[in-house]
C-alpha cells in the first residue's frame, strides 16, 4: 500500500514501438509541488498527459486519491491542468472561462459568480471579469488559465510548461505567484518545465528525467548539489568536469595534467581508473584564498551578467568557468591573464567517465 | 552634451517610407477599384437592363410582372427551405468529421479530403441518375412521392456543399489550436457534445458562416438535380423564365441577388447575437 496522493507505479508508455517513458515510479504527498525537470523529448509531457487522462500507459498503474485511475476519461478525473498555450476560450470573457467547468457542473449562478470573484481576486485581476481573452497580455492570459484550473476545486493541478511562452520578467513574477497560489490553496501540483530555475525555484521535489526515464527524485538542494548521475550534474547548473586519474582512492586523490586535487571523501574507483572531477562554478575563487586546491591557467573570456561575472579559465585542452559575485568595486580579470584557481576539496565530486 | 545620430537618420528615412506607403495603398485602392468593376458591372448592367421593360422608360414593371408571378414566390421560398435544411445536414456531418479528422485522425485526413472533393469530380446529372436509380426501387424508395424526392434533393445538396463546407470548416479548425482547446476543456469536466457546443462551434462562426452562405448561393438556384426529380424549385423556375421572358430574368436575378445577401446578413445577425448571450 503507498502513501502518496498521486501515485503512478511501473508506469511506461510507447508510441507505435517507440518508448516514450520507461518504467515511471513517483509518489506525491498531498499538497506538494513536485516538477518533472528534463529536455525536450525526454518523457515529462507524456507523463503528465498520462497523469490528466489525455495519454493511456502501455503499462502501469495511475492512482489518485487512493482511487486508481489508469484508464478514467480526462472530464472525470477533477484535475485542473493550465497548458503552455493559455488554452482560454476566445469565444468567451474571462469570468466565463474561469466558471466554464462550473457551469459544466451546473453548479448555480450565484455560487458560480462568487466563485469567479473570489478567483479574479486570487490572480490579482478583478476588474478583468468582463474582458476577452485577446484583450489580455501573456502573463494575464496564463493567470486566468491557473484560475479556471483552479475555479473547479481540483484535487490535482498539473502545469505544462505554462511559462515558457512569456517574457523572462513576466515568468519570474509569474512564478512567484504560482507558488504563492500554490501554498495559500494548498494544492498538490505536477509542474512540468525544462527550465532548470524554475523547478528549482518552485518545486519541494524535482524529478529529473531524461529519455524516458528517471535519473533522479529529490528537493532541490539534493538535485544541484548531490547529483547522482552526470546527466543531473550537466543538466541542473551550470558543471565544470575535468578528466582526471585517480591517485589515492583512500585519501580522495586524483590527478589532472600531474597536478594532485583533493577530492575531500574516499573514491569508489581503483587507482588509475580515469574519472570526472565535478565542480559548481560558485565554489571556485580567483587567487589562492578559495581552498587547498589549485589549478593554474589563462583567462579565456570574462562575461559580464550583471549579478554575477563568468569567467572561463583555459587549463591546456580543458577549461573551467567560475563565477564571481559582482560589486562596484570589483576588478575584473583581463583575457590572457594569467591566473590561479583554488577550491576547497568538499567541492569536488567524481564520477565514471562515461 | 550628448548627441545621438539615431533620431537624425530616422528623420532622413521618414519620408521615403511615407512614400512608399502611399504608393502601396494607391496600389491597394487601385486593387479594390478593379476588383469592384469587376463584380459591380455586370450587376448594374442586370439592374439597368431590369429597369427597362416598358418602352422609352425607365422603371419597375419587370418588378411587378415578376411579383405577380404565382410561381415566383412559391419556387423561391421552397429552396430557401431546402438550402437552410441543406446547410443544417451538412455542418452536422461536417464539423464532427473535419473536428475529430483534426484532432485524432490526421492520417485519414488525404481520404476525407478525396470524398469530400467528389462532387467536383461527378457531374450533377450522373450524381442525380446514381441517386434516382438508388432510391427509386424498395427498400429505398424515395422517389415516389414530391416530399419524399424533396428529402433526396435535401441530402444531394448536402453532399454538394461538402467541397465547400469541409475546406471553411477545416481552415477554422486549423486557426485554432484545437487539441490544447477541448484538453481544457475536458480536464474542466466537459463531454465530447459540451465541446462541441460550447467551444468548437462558437470559434468556427466565421468559417461556418462562410460554409453556409456557399452552400446557400449554390443551391439556392441549382437546376440539374431539382429537373431531374421533378421539384418546383427556384433552379427550374429561373430557366424556364430565362427561355420565355426578356426582361423578367435579369429582374429576378437582382431580387435573387438582394434576397441571398439579406438572408445571409439575417444569419450573420442572429450568430453574433448568439454569441453575445
Amino acid at each position: 500500500m503507498n502513501s502518496g496522493f498521486l501515485s503512478l507505479e511501473g508506469v511506461r508508455k510507447e508510441f507505435k514501438g517507440v518508448l516514450a517513458v520507461d518504467t515511471f515510479d513517483l509518489e506525491v504527498a498531498p499538497g506538494e509541488f513536485v516538477s518533472f525537470l528534463g529536455p525536450s523529448g525526454c518523457g515529462k509531457t507524456t507523463t503528465l498527459r498520462m497523469v490528466a487522462g489525455f495519454e493511456h500507459p502501455s503499462s502501469g498503474t495511475i492512482r489518485l486519491a487512493g482511487k486508481d485511475v489508469t484508464f478514467a476519461k480526462p472530464n472525470e478525473r477533477n484535475i485542473g491542468m493550465v497548458f503552455q498555450s493559455y488554452a482560454l476560450f476566445p469565444n468567451m470573457t474571462v469570468a466565463d472561462n474561469i466558471g466554464f467547468g462550473l457551469r459544466v457542473r451546473k453548479e448555480p449562478a450565484a455560487a458560480r459568480e462568487a466563485r469567479v470573484a473570489e478567483l479574479l481576486d486570487l490572480i490579482h485581476l478583478p476588474a478583468k471579469g468582463k474582458s476577452y481573452p485577446y484583450e489580455l497580455s501573456g502573463g494575464q492570459q496564463q493567470r486566468v488559465a491557473l484560475a479556471r484550473a483552479l475555479a473547479i476545486r481540483p484535487q490535482l493541478l498539473l502545469l505544462d510548461e505554462p511559462l515558457s511562452a512569456l517574457d523572462a520578467k513576466i515568468r519570474v513574477e509569474l512564478r512567484s505567484e504560482i507558488r504563492r497560489i500554490q501554498r495559500e490553496l494548498g494544492i498538490t501540483t505536477v509542474y512540468v518545465t525544462h527550465d532548470q530555475e524554475e523547478a528549482l525555484s518552485l518545486s519541494d521535489r524535482i524529478v529529473v528525467m531524461s529519455a524516458g526515464q528517471m535519473e533522479q527524485v529529490g528537493t532541490p538542494f539534493e538535485i544541484y548539489n548531490y547529483p547522482k548521475t552526470s546527466f543531473v550534474a550537466s543538466f541542473v547548473g551550470t558543471l565544470n568536469q575535468l578528466r582526471c586519474t585517480v591517485t589515492d582512492a583512500g585519501s580522495g586523490d586524483v590527478a589532472f595534467d600531474s597536478q594532485i586535487i583533493r577530492v575531500g571523501s574516499p573514491i569508489q574507483f581503483a587507482k588509475g581508473t580515469r574519472v570526472l572531477m565535478m565542480l559548481r562554478p560558485e565554489e571556485l575563487h580567483l587567487g589562492e584564498r578559495g581552498g587547498e586546491n589549485r589549478l593554474s591557467g589563462t583567462v579565456d573570456s570574462v562575461t559580464f551578467l550583471g549579478g554575477v561575472v563568468r569567467v572561463r579559465v583555459g587549463l591546456g585542452d580543458s577549461n573551467l568557468t567560475l563565477d564571481i559575485l559582482n560589486e562596484r568595486t570589483l576588478r575584473l580579470p583581463t583575457v590572457g591573464e594569467q591566473q590561479t584557481l583554488s577550491f576547497p576539496p568538499h567541492a569536488c565530486w567524481v564520477m565514471a567517465e562515461n | 552634451m550628448t548627441i545621438s545620430t539615431a533620431p537624425v537618420s530616422a528623420a532622413v528615412k521618414a519620408p521615403a517610407a511615407e512614400v512608399a506607403a502611399k504608393g502601396n495603398r494607391l496600389w491597394s485602392w487601385l486593387f479594390l477599384l478593379a476588383g469592384a468593376l469587376y463584380f459591380l458591372v455586370p450587376l448594374g448592367a442586370t439592374f439597368y437592363w431590369s429597369l427597362r421593360a416598358e418602352k422609352g422608360r425607365l422603371g419597375v414593371e419587370a418588378y411587378r410582372r415578376l411579383f405577380a408571378d404565382a410561381n415566383f414566390l412559391p419556387t423561391f421560398s421552397e429552396s430557401i427551405v431546402n438550402a437552410i435544411i441543406a446547410i443544417f445536414l451538412s455542418l452536422l456531418i461536417i464539423v464532427p468529421t473535419a473536428y475529430w479528422v483534426t484532432l485524432r485522425l490526421q492520417g485519414l485526413r488525404p481520404a476525407v479530403e478525396f470524398i469530400t472533393l467528389l462532387p467536383f469530380v461527378i457531374p450533377a446529372v450522373v450524381l442525380v441518375f446514381g441517386l434516382i436509380r438508388m432510391y427509386s426501387r424498395p427498400p429505398l424508395l424515395l422517389t415516389a412521392t414530391y416530399g419524399s424526392s424533396r428529402i433526396l434533393l435535401v441530402c444531394a445538396y448536402a453532399a454538394l456543399s461538402f467541397p465547400y463546407m469541409f475546406r471553411s470548416v477545416d481552415n477554422g479548425l486549423r486557426a485554432m489550436d484545437v487539441r490544447a482547446l477541448t484538453e481544457a476543456a475536458q480536464s474542466l469536466g466537459a463531454s465530447w457534445g459540451t465541446i462541441l457546443r460550447k467551444v468548437i462551434f462558437p470559434n468556427l462562426r466565421v468559417a461556418l458562416l462562410s460554409g453556409a452562405l456557399l452552400t446557400f448561393a449554390i443551391v439556392i438556384g441549382e437546376l440539374t438535380i431539382a429537373l431531374f426529380m421533378a421539384q418546383h424549385t427556384f433552379g427550374p423556375y429561373m430557366a424556364n423564365l430565362t427561355r420565355s421572358k426578356v426582361y423578367e430574368p435579369s429582374a429576378m436575378a437582382i431580387v435573387a441577388f438582394a434576397l441571398t445577401w439579406a438572408a445571409m446578413g439575417m444569419i450573420a445577425y442572429v450568430t453574433r447575437e448568439g454569441k453575445r448571450r
